[in-house]
């Protein structure tokens, strides 16, 4: 990674792409396994190209088994490699969940801290892209909720390239959700240096009325909302969180403290949700900032549903914008 | 509807009473047997002697509420101990939780298997210590280590690769060798998992250095192999394509031949393996278990008289070793159990920090935390109890 402060426009995408390259021509023991991550480059084609520059015996097309791309993750792990596990969906991720929950994220406490478990899974998530069932899922609660993983999101290129190679770099296994819905988004990349730490909080939009909170796809959808605020006199605040496991909740306290009103969206359900241990934690950290209660945009409690209802489902910037009104007029 | 298949007969080398018989089926590994010395022949026997006492006062330890809980390998110690030995130094080896015997060959400490049992980790040694012998940890979730193993296997044949400036590894290519192997041990209960199924896949798939090894003890617990399967469990890898036989468990020469064989195979790059190990769980599945709701005495006593130490005896006292040499190692196995069950008992308390010193490699936030949580609320009731 030269020290430039040269830059590249690319979409999210080709950022991740770019940065699993620098990943994999850095280290010989970073290894790529998926399902059709090879000579199609997977079905966003993010791992393109990297199969025919590599080699198949660094990007790996698995069999069509989910613990079984886990398992193996964890095995190689094990003996000295650095895996990067693509599964393809984020609907698809529960066949793997055993490996993840009982091995991945537990065996460096089974065996004593003699065995890391530098392990990254990608796993596309979230709705928009009006696909079939099991297509459009936010599960990062259930990893979340797993002591042991890391979990983080990349909401624009530039993270998307650092944030991916940081991710590999990791000693822990993390769990690497890319929003893709904004794949194609496209964005300024500085290959010079990264913004800040894999598991630190950012402000992406300052203001000093009301604090919105999300990640990946949503801080878009903040970002939106923040802009129509303004145009109503509402100067809103954004945080990118980045990192979704552990929050840095520093950036966040010190916005809401700032601020007194905070609205965390999300595409999760809301029910025991990530969104739900923002809203807990801000509230006993900021009690005597608050204007108002900490308000949760949230999907309903329902499973993700045909998309022909996900505009009634995914929090918009309107939803958003109802929930700062409420915000600010409570 | 069924389908015919001619099973052969499980291969075997010693006959009930020791005596060296190979039949047809065995024929074929002889030549892995030809050059034995008495001397390591006698040292399976001491391992096996080992683990049974060790065993026993394991059981008898838990009776006295010292371990939670503990899961017998009494019975089992032949195919363990056979088989553990047909390992080379450099293969890795993963266990479920019963594979004591092997655990012990490997070197592992028989007090750090114990310390789990005790309640004070859920691992016990280091598996990158090389004193232990690549013999990785006990596995709970059972399924969950096949792809462990299936994973290490690959890691030595992408190792291999690499090494040899080969960066391809493509769909039906032979397999390359990479002079070690994993073996793999699950039970027949874990042959219904999928994660065991899905192992056999990727193994075949990719070649894997890997030889599953199934010790077939008769029972999940209570739930008899027919609830498993209808067929023998061995045909279920000959439907993946891998090269599978059934092997009398109770035999230490038969299980030593045919891990050495299949292990050696695996290192050359003739791809993956597996073995079932036809044996019988005499104790219970865990002292929590009671095996006299779910099977007749009369089975017990049928296998009681298969048993593999009472076996390999006969066998040593025909290649001319004393009944007085087999009471010493006996006498020398009760010895080391009592010298293990005093450290057991002399095991350090568990320190509260050890919940949070392992959970992250690298620094977070809930673990600094919590810990310094946990420290400033456990020292209020030290004052409490100063004042």
């Amino acid at each position: 990674m030269s020290q430039s402060h040269e830059t590249t426009s690319l979409a999210i995408a080709r950022a991740i792409n770019a940065g699993l390259r620098e990943a994999l021509a850095g280290d010989d023991n970073v290894v790529l396994l998926g399902q059709d991550i090879a000579s199609l480059g997977g079905v966003f084609r993010v791992t393109e190209g990297l199969a025919k520059e590599f080699g198949t015996a660094r990007v790996l097309d698995t069999p069509l088994a989910e613990a079984g791309i886990l398992g193996s993750a964890v095995g190689l792990a094990m003996s000295g490699f650095r895996p990067v596990a693509e599964i393809q969906f984020d609907g698809f991720v529960f066949p793997a969940m055993n490996q993840i929950v009982t091995q991945l994220a537990k065996l460096r406490n089974r065996s004593a801290g003699t065995m890391n478990m530098p392990v990254v899974l990608r796993l596309p998530y979230g709705g928009h892209i009006g696909a079939v069932e099991h297509h459009q899922e936010s599960p990062e609660a259930y990893f979340a909720h797993t002591a042991g993983l890391r979990v983080v999101s990349p909401a624009n290129a530039n993270d998307a390239y650092w944030m991916i190679q940081q991710a590999i770099e990791s000693e822990d296994p993390v769990i690497f959700l890319e929003p893709k819905a904004k794949y194609w988004q496209k964005g300024e990349v500085r290959l010079g240096s990264p913004a800040a730490g894999l598991h630190e909080t950012l402000v992406a939009r300052e203001g000093s009325d009301v604090t919105l909170v999300g990640f990946g796809a949503m801080v878009t959808t903040l970002l939106q909302a923040a802009e129509i605020a303004k145009g109503e006199g509402v100067s809103a605040e954004v945080i990118d969180l980045r990192t979704v496991s552990p929050i840095d909740y520093g950036p966040i306290v010190d916005s809401v403290r700032k601020t007194g009103r905070v609205v965390v969206a999300q595409e999760a359900p809301e029910n025991a949700s990530v969104g739900s241990e923002l809203a807990a934690t801000l509230s006993e950290r900021c009690f005597l900032s608050l204007e108002a209660p900490v308000l949760r945009v949230s999907g309903y409690d329902t499973p993700f549903p045909p998309a022909g209802n996900e505009s009634h489902y995914l929090p918009d910037a309107d939803r958003v914008l109802a929930a700062v009104d409420r915000a600010m007029n409570y | 509807m069924g389908i015919t298949i001619h099973d052969p007969e499980p291969i075997q080398f010693l006959g009930a009473d020791g005596s060296f018989a190979p039949n047809e089926s065995a024929k074929e590994y002889l030549s892995e047997v030809e050059d034995l010395a008495v001397e390591e022949v006698q040292g399976w026997y001491r391992s096996m002697a080992r683990s049974r006492a060790f065993d026993t006062e394991c059981t008898n330890l838990q009776r006295q509420g010292q371990l939670a809980l503990w899961a017998p390998n009494l019975g089992q110690e032949g195919c363990q101990v056979g088989l553990a030995y047909a390992t080379e130094p450099e293969d890795h080896l993963f266990p479920t939780y019963r594979e004591h015997a092997v655990a012990d060959v490997r070197g592992v400490p028989l007090l750090d298997l114990a310390a789990q049992f005790r309640g004070l980790t859920h691992g016990g040694w280091d598996v990158n210590d090389p004193k232990n012998g690549n013999f990785h940890l006990y596995t709970v979730v059972l399924g969950a280590q096949a792809q462990h193993a299936q994973g290490f296997a690959l890691g030595m044949l992408l190792d291999a690769k690499r090494a040899a400036g080969n960066t391809a590894l493509d769909p039906n290519e032979p397999g390359t060798a990479t002079d070690r192997a994993v073996m793999c041990f699950y039970g027949d209960g874990t042959t219904s998992q999928g994660e065991a199924n899905e192992a056999l896949v990727f193994a075949q798939s990719y070649q894997s250095p890997i030889v599953f090894v199934v010790q077939n003890n008769q029972y999940a617990i209570s739930v008899p192999v027919a609830r498993q399967s209808r067929t023998p469990l061995y045909r279920r890898a000959l439907g993946f394509g891998i090269q599978s036989v059934q092997i009398d468990g109770n035999d230490v020469l038969a299980s030593y031949a045919v891990g050495r064989r299949f292990m050696r195979d695996a290192r050359a790059g003739r791809g993956p393996g597996y073995i079932e190990a036809l044996t019988y769980r005499i104790g219970a599945h865990t002292t929590s278990d009671d095996p006299t709701r779910y099977r007749e005495n009369e089975e017990l006593e049928q296998w009681k008289l298969k048993d593999p130490l009472r076996r390999l005896a006969g066998y040593l006292r025909s290649l001319g070793v004393s009944d007085e040499t087999i009471a010493e190692i006996d006498a020398e196995a009760a010895t080391n159990a009592r010298s293990v069950r005093d450290q057991i008992l002399a095991l350090p308390a568990s320190q509260p920090d050890e919940m949070f010193d392992y959970v992250y490699a690298e620094k977070h936030p809930r673990i600094d935390e919590q810990r310094a949580f946990l420290h400033a609320y456990e020292a209020s009731f030290a004052e409490e109890v100063a004042s």
